[in-house]
């Protein structure tokens, strides 16, 4: 075990190195550059046996990992923002061949206009592709849920591609303290790739993404379906290994004194880290608040979060993207959705905040929090955290 | 006519695991014109075998014997590449050669 200062991006490379993947086809794009730059440097210097691939832009990327994964390889790739919109067409035929290709994803603002900074507006486009997604609050987290996300995404039970997103800028490009493992406990919980189906099956000859017409398509994405039903107990046993492993827990998301909680709020990646010191200031004032980090986006494990978020009077959900037509932001919406079997519904409060990089701040997220400590406060449409009227 | 799979029958990821069963699937039964071929005028060049884009034109020992009517699409190619001198394939339409089996 070593502590080491890293950038996200960097303990990202570091992460991908100890899982030793065998091919990484990738395309540059700010804030993951730097990332595949350190990993290129691992590959150069002999530290890693990695065959990387460069490209000529992000929808070759995910295709050679697309071939690279049906051979039987191991893959690992990364991008954001346009880049993976650029590829979008891709991840789809990703998850539906079911390769379990393991991508980092820097989480930044889609164009226009162009803006490089922080922003979940990039993985939210791509929510329906049928990737699991997996968000980090640190840069810890970064190279735990890359970790993890090898063993997840190979599981025999799973076989799907994972996205393990993380704020740009934010955490890609700041040093924090970390742990890290040796390269052969890493390799001891992740272990060798052994694919299920592979195209060097000499003996039984497969055709990976043939042509479906209108009787088979169908069935088809139904077994895909099928298939996401076992993705949560394996994040949740895989976290469980890797807590006995590192002594860090992991789950489908983490709470703050939700258990007598009467306002509740809900977030995903470095916002959390904010949040968790408003949450524990607003407690030693005797404010009832709640926090709910949620790391699994995809699958959205709505079953516990609606049993988490039952007894308040208000879930405040802090969306980092926007999705337009529509009444609320991506997790607001699933929020809402997996609050609709409940008996008792909360009001589900939905704030846009911090795109294209606008910071947010305690006292931001304070004010939010006490506006809703009254039950009776009503509020129809979704809010701005910090836009300029 | 085989019956379609339910979603459970279906091998993981949409690939298909048996090799070569595209044999079993009859796109003979999308012509609309079908290749005749005369075995007396034929001259053995090939050119019908080399360009048919579905592997239907039939050979063995070194010979065409015939066309795979379960397979031609009826594209016409092989018809086309016949040299004019031998013209050993006329395409015919493929609802006439039905009637006259019949």
């Amino acid at each position: 075990m070593a502590r080491v200062s890293l950038t996200g991006n960097d303990a990202a490379a570091v992460a991908l190195k100890q899982c030793r993947p065998d091919v990484a086809a990738v395309y540059p794009i700010t804030p993951q550059t730097e990332m595949m730059h350190k990993f290129a440097e691992f590959v150069a210097d002999g530290e890693v046996n990695t065959e990387l691939v460069t490209v000529e832009s992000e929808h070759s990327a995910m295709s050679a990992c697309v071939g690279a994964s049906a051979a039987g390889a191991r893959v690992g790739t990364a991008t954001a923002s346009c880049g993976l919109a650029l590829m979008w067409e891709i991840t789809y035929v990703a998850s539906a061949m079911r390769l379990p290709i393991v991508m980092a994803v820097m989480n930044r603002a889609l164009s226009a206009p162009i803006n490089i900074h922080c922003d979940h507006s990039d993985s939210m486009g791509a929510r329906d592709a049928g990737w699991i997604h997996l968000h980090c609050e640190n840069a810890q987290e970064i190279y735990d849920n890359i970790i993890q996300g090898f063993r997840i995404a190979e599981n025999p039970d799973v076989l799907l591609p994972v996205m393990v997103c993380f704020d740009g800028f934010v955490l890609s490009h700041t040093m924090e303290v970390l742990d890290t493992m040796e390269d052969k406990q890493v390799w001891d919980f992740v272990g060798e790739y052994k694919p299920k189906n592979t195209l060097f099956d000499f003996k039984r000859p497969k055709t990976y993404g043939p042509l479906d017409l209108q009787d088979y398509y169908f069935e088809h994405r139904r077994t895909q379906w099928e298939a996401h039903k076992h993705i949560i107990p394996v994040v949740e046993k895989t976290g469980k290994e890797y807590s006995k492993l590192t002594g860090r827990e992991y789950g489908l998301f983490e709470k703050l004194y939700m258990d007598d909680a009467e306002v509740a709020l809900i977030a995903l990646g470095s916002t959390n880290g904010t949040a968790h010191v408003v949450t524990e200031e607003l407690r030693a004032k005797g404010k009832k608040v709640g926090l709910v980090k949620l790391r699994c986006f995809r699958p959205f494990p709505e079953d516990l979060i609606a049993e988490t978020f039952k007894n308040v009077h208000t879930v405040i959900v802090l969306d980092r993207s926007i999705a337009f037509g529509t009444h609320g932001g991506p997790l607001a919406l699933e929020v809402r959705a997996a609050m609709y079997r409940k008996p008792k519904q909360p009001k589900v409060v939905n704030y846009i905040y911090g795109l294209g990089g606008r910071d947010i701040n305690t006292e931001q997220i304070a004010e939010v929090f006490e506006r809703h400590l009254d039950p009776k406060y009503e509020m129809p449409e979704a809010g701005f955290i910090g836009l300029r009227e | 006519m085989k019956k379609d799979k339910g979603w459970k029958e279906l091998p993981m990821g949409g690939i298909i695991d048996e090799p070569g069963n595209a044999r079993e699937y009859h796109t003979g039964s999308w012509r609309t014109y079908r290749p005749i071929w005369f075995a007396e005028r034929c001259i053995q060049c090939f050119q019908c075998w080399v360009y048919c884009p579905d592997n239907s034109i039939l050979a063995k020992d070194e010979k065409i014997i015939g066309i795979d009517y379960d397979h031609c699409k009826g594209c016409g190619i092989c018809a086309q590449e016949c040299p004019e001198k031998a013209h050993a394939i006329e395409m015919k339409l493929e609802a006439e050669c039905i009637l006259a089996e019949e």
